[in-house]
């Protein structure tokens, strides 16, 4: 055979020399991941030691089957390379289901992989440059950045570096290995687009005075208790980015709760110390972080700022063009519904981005390697992002490049229509893998995004910018409390029979402004899109003129409606009758949750998420 | 064959015989070189030119007649499952002018399970001299090496019998080992088709996990880490399966071989003959996994 002893297990022909600054990587910890699964093998580590292990390096254990593990593959700040893309896609075939899954922190996720092989996918991703470290437990997860960074016409400057530099920083460091609970961070481009205000450190990037700085909020989150960020001072210069995150990695590690899972988030600390109290600390303490803070330490955070300034450079570039086609009017084609929905113009005239429409966030592995050849292919910057709707988004295609582009798509069935629109539903993973899913949040995504597309959703401007998501249970990984039209999953017993729930949340939103959904009442998982198209019929009775389905949801919800629907009870009164089931005896599967065979029976088990 | 009598074993596998051995060597043009289990592309062309070696294609008749590999003999996997016996498929190797010291490659094009399938099946019947070629046969054409369109015929042979039951197992070995400590029952299907069942404390090795870019087989060190990682040490017996007549978990068996693990045994009639004899199966319920799979 042609094969050298020591050649890598996914070895590709392909492969690059690895940018030493962009490579989170490190083989090692393959072999120590696997002679720690040895030792919990061998009796010799107790569970809780090694489930404390495993999660710090990224491998959540699997729904009721701890024999297998999803592995969460970290995307800092969401930019990906084509050759990971492939790598991915290989270790999913060989140690995974042959699909990958995009999760709304922009990580990307391989399911059911048998715990004696993560430390092959550890290897691999090394190799890849790739890292699945600290994506799990009390940790800095993934840090987020808006998919428009550097390409966004209303942001003051690209922030992905500056997410990046925060990654590379916290990753591994000594300081955040055992804090109370994980710790998330979100940049913007702008004001408009990122999850700023539900995450524990959200950051709006501004300029003030000629310097670069941000807005940033703390103490946000999502889950069974929400709380919106707040902003800790008018402007943040850049050069104090490094000690306000750590001043507050600090503070929370200090005063966080370490004794009540339930409540130990750092937004809990806020909300209980309260804002002002909180703020003073930080203040306080950030006055310390940067009398003491050595100067290897700085310059460490300055050299991976001052790296990968790729997309800046790429600004620069003009050349005007309008888009080939993007006319209403004429006969819809695919492609012209495709064009509509999933290409944005971006700052850098006569470049698009394209959006990637997958369904739920699921990908195949043959599709991940068309989409990385896309990328080599046609994309200028040769990246391509992860985005928290679950989609790619790939940058930088010349507009005579588009139409290749859709070609090349959609003969992998990547040419789906409908991204920003009603008809992309976010779906966590649900009961697919996770031990805290009551329902199939995952499955219910997917029938949405198929019936609205049947029914040409994505071709109506009203529901563009409208959102449905939808978590398993009440948990928040799908984001269900920032949704135009937001779903959680639980369990109700119906006359004698258990049947899986929804509870609908209406009106919120992301952005600088975000705020939180209100409760609006219960639906069975199986009258989920009956509910949801009753609510879009009576949207098109009573909306004024081009009002968009996301404002009018807003209106109602704030009890401004027109006379028939002038408030939720109105709407509600409508819907009631359609959430109400026939009998068991008359109608069995509508008690039934989606993808399952079997009576409804809610069976969970100790959460992963937490350490 | 008439000298086969079909009686029982001690492990109560069917087709035990009683015979005569074949001692008579046969005079052959072709000298005994011993091939690695996995032949690799050079080597094959060599022994083809010095015309050392029946190459075996298992495709489909018509894609044979298409193009194959020059001097190999059409063998389609269909023909050999229609009837496995060993006095079937001794007389298939007859006809394939395949004599006892004769060297066999055998090759497909479905990332050698096919092939795996063949060339087992030599093996168990007493055939000492078989490989897998380590490309496919789409690779070999793509790498733009010599291929002919003519339907080769051999002069027929007459291969001794020498049935190897070390690399056998039937259904009542299964279930006999599912509680053995020192065997190992591996799966060889996909994990989604594993999580939906498959035999109780089996454990699962899918097909995708053994082959790497540029060949069939990775190679045989990161094979053994594989082993390693499982806790699977060279001295286990192992007994391969996968879901209906021993392609995917042929596959396996060499790959365990060649990661240096003696004692490997194939199941050939799988879990679809285990399901139909109702025997207990392993079910796992609790979670809807097949809707992560964008397929």
């Amino acid at each position: 055979m042609v094969h050298s002893v020591d050649s890598d297990i996914l070895s590709s022909s392909k492969k690059k020399h690895l940018n030493p600054d962009e490579n989170w990587g490190l083989v090692e910890e393959s072999e120590y991941f696997a002679n720690k699964v040895k030792l919990y093998r061998q009796d010799k580590l107790n569970a809780d030691e090694f489930r404390r292990f495993r999660l710090q390096n990224g491998a959540y254990g699997s729904r009721l089957n701890s024999e297998f593990s999803m592995i969460r593959i970290k995307v800092p700040g969401g930019d990906i390379s084509p050759e990971q893309m492939e790598k991915i896609a290989n270790l999913s075939e060989t140690f995974s289901i042959g699909s990958a899954h995009v999760s709304t922190r922009q990580n990307i996720q391989l399911h059911w992989v048998q715990l004696e092989d993560v430390s092959e996918v550890v290897r691999g991703l090394a190799e890849g440059g790739l890292t699945s470290r600290e994506a799990c437990g009390n940790t800095i997860r993934n840090v987020m950045c808006s998919h428009f960074a550097g390409v966004c016409t209303n942001e003051p400057f690209d922030a992905t570096m500056h997410a990046k530099a925060v990654a590379k920083f916290f990753l591994r460091n000594p300081l955040c290995q055992n804090l109370p609970r994980k710790f998330k961070f979100n940049f913007a481009c702008c004001s408009e687009h990122g999850f700023v205000r539900i995450a524990d450190v959200g950051l709006v990037p501004a300029i003030r005075d000629g310097i670069r700085g941000f807005r940033i909020y703390l103490g946000g989150g999502l889950g069974a208790a929400s709380f919106i960020g707040h902003l800790l001072e008018e402007f943040t210069p850049e050069s104090r980015l490094l000690s306000t995150s750590i001043s507050t990695i600090r503070v929370y590690d200090r005063l966080g709760n370490r004794e009540n899972l339930a409540r130990n988030r750092m937004r809990y600390l806020v909300n209980e110390l309260g804002w002002e109290k909180f703020q003073t600390l930080l203040l306080k303490e950030r006055v310390i972080v940067e009398a003491t803070m050595s100067i290897p330490t700085k310059n460490a955070f300055d050299r991976a700022l001052s790296i990968n300034t790729n997309a800046n450079s790429l600004s620069t570039i003009s050349n005007k063009r309008k888009l080939p086609l993007i006319n209403s009017d004429i006969a819809q084609t695919p492609y012209s519904r495709w064009l509509n929905t999933n290409v944005i113009a971006q700052k850098q005239p006569g470049y698009y981005g394209i959006y990637i429409t997958l369904g739920a966030g699921d990908i195949t592995s043959n599709q991940l390697r068309v989409l990385a050849e896309c990328v080599r292919e046609f994309s200028l910057e040769q990246k391509a992002r992860t985005t928290p709707q679950q989609n790619f988004f790939i940058r930088y295609i010349k507009s005579e490049s588009i139409p290749k582009v859709f070609t090349k798509l959609s003969s992998i069935g990547l040419g789906n229509p409908g991204a920003n629109t009603l008809v992309s539903a976010v779906g966590c993973s649900g009961t697919t893998s996770c031990n805290l899913a009551i329902t199939n949040s995952h499955r219910l995504a997917k029938e949405i995004q198929s019936k609205f597309l049947e029914l040409n959703f994505d071709m109506d401007p009203a529901f563009r910018t409208s959102t449905i998501k939808i978590s398993g249970c009440p948990n928040s990984c799908g984001q269900h409390e920032v949704a135009t039209i937001g779903f959680y999953g639980g369990a109700s017993r119906i006359a004698n029979s258990m049947a899986p729930i929804y509870t609908m949340l209406f009106a919120g939103s992301t952005g600088e402004t975000g705020e939180l959904g209100k409760t609006i009442m219960r639906v069975p998982a199986k009258r989920v899109i009956d509910v949801v198209l009753k609510i879009i019929e009576c949207f098109k009775e009573e909306k004024d003129g081009n009002e968009n389905l996301h404002d009018w949801i807003h209106k109602v919800t704030a009890g401004h409606g027109n006379d028939k629907i002038k408030t939720l009870d109105d709407l509600k009164k409508i819907l009631v009758p359609i959430t109400e089931l026939p009998s068991f005896a008359e109608n069995p599967d509508s008690y039934k949750d989606y993808g399952a065979d079997s009576n409804f029976v809610a069976k969970t088990a100790r959460g992963e998420c937490a350490a | 064959m008439s000298d086969l009598t079909k009686t029982k074993n001690k492990n109560g596998i069917k087709y035990d015989v009683k015979l005569k051995k074949n001692t008579i060597k046969k005079e052959n043009t072709m000298s005994p070189s011993t091939l690695n289990l996995v032949c690799n592309v050079d080597t094959l062309r060599t022994l083809i030119k010095k015309n050392k070696v029946r190459v075996v294609d298992v495709r489909k008749k018509d894609e044979y007649l298409k193009g194959h590999i020059p001097t190999a003999a059409s063998l389609p996997l269909a023909d050999l499952l229609s009837d496995d016996s060993p006095e079937s498929i001794i007389k298939i190797m007859n006809n394939l002018g395949i004599a006892d010291n004769t060297p066999v490659v055998v090759y497909d094009d479905t990332f050698g399970a096919l092939a795996s399938r063949v060339a087992w099946s030599f093996k168990f019947v007493g055939h000492k001299n078989v490989s897998l070629l380590e490309v496919t046969y789409s690779d070999w054409k793509n790498m733009g090496l010599e291929i002919e369109k003519k339907s080769n015929k051999f002069p027929k042979s007459s291969h001794s019998i020498d049935i190897d039951y070390s690399i056998y197992a039937d259904a009542e070995y299964v279930e006999n080992a599912r509680n053995d400590k020192n065997k190992v029952i591996i799966d060889s299907r996909e994990r989604l088709n594993f999580l939906t069942e498959h035999i109780p404390n089996s454990k699962n090795i899918p097909y995708t996990m053994i082959r790497s870019e540029d060949s069939i087989l990775r190679n045989p060190s990161e094979l053994k880490r594989f082993m390693e990682n499982r806790g699977i040490d060279s001295n286990s017996e192992i007994i391969t399966y996968c879901g209906s007549v021993g392609t995917l978990s042929g596959l396996v068996f060499f790959a365990l071989k060649t990661a240096g693990i003696s004692n490997v045994k194939l199941y050939p009639k799988s879990f679809k003959e285990w399901k139909s004899l109702g025997k207990p199966k392993i079910e796992f319920k609790d979670a809807t996994y097949w809707d992560l799979s964008a397929e």
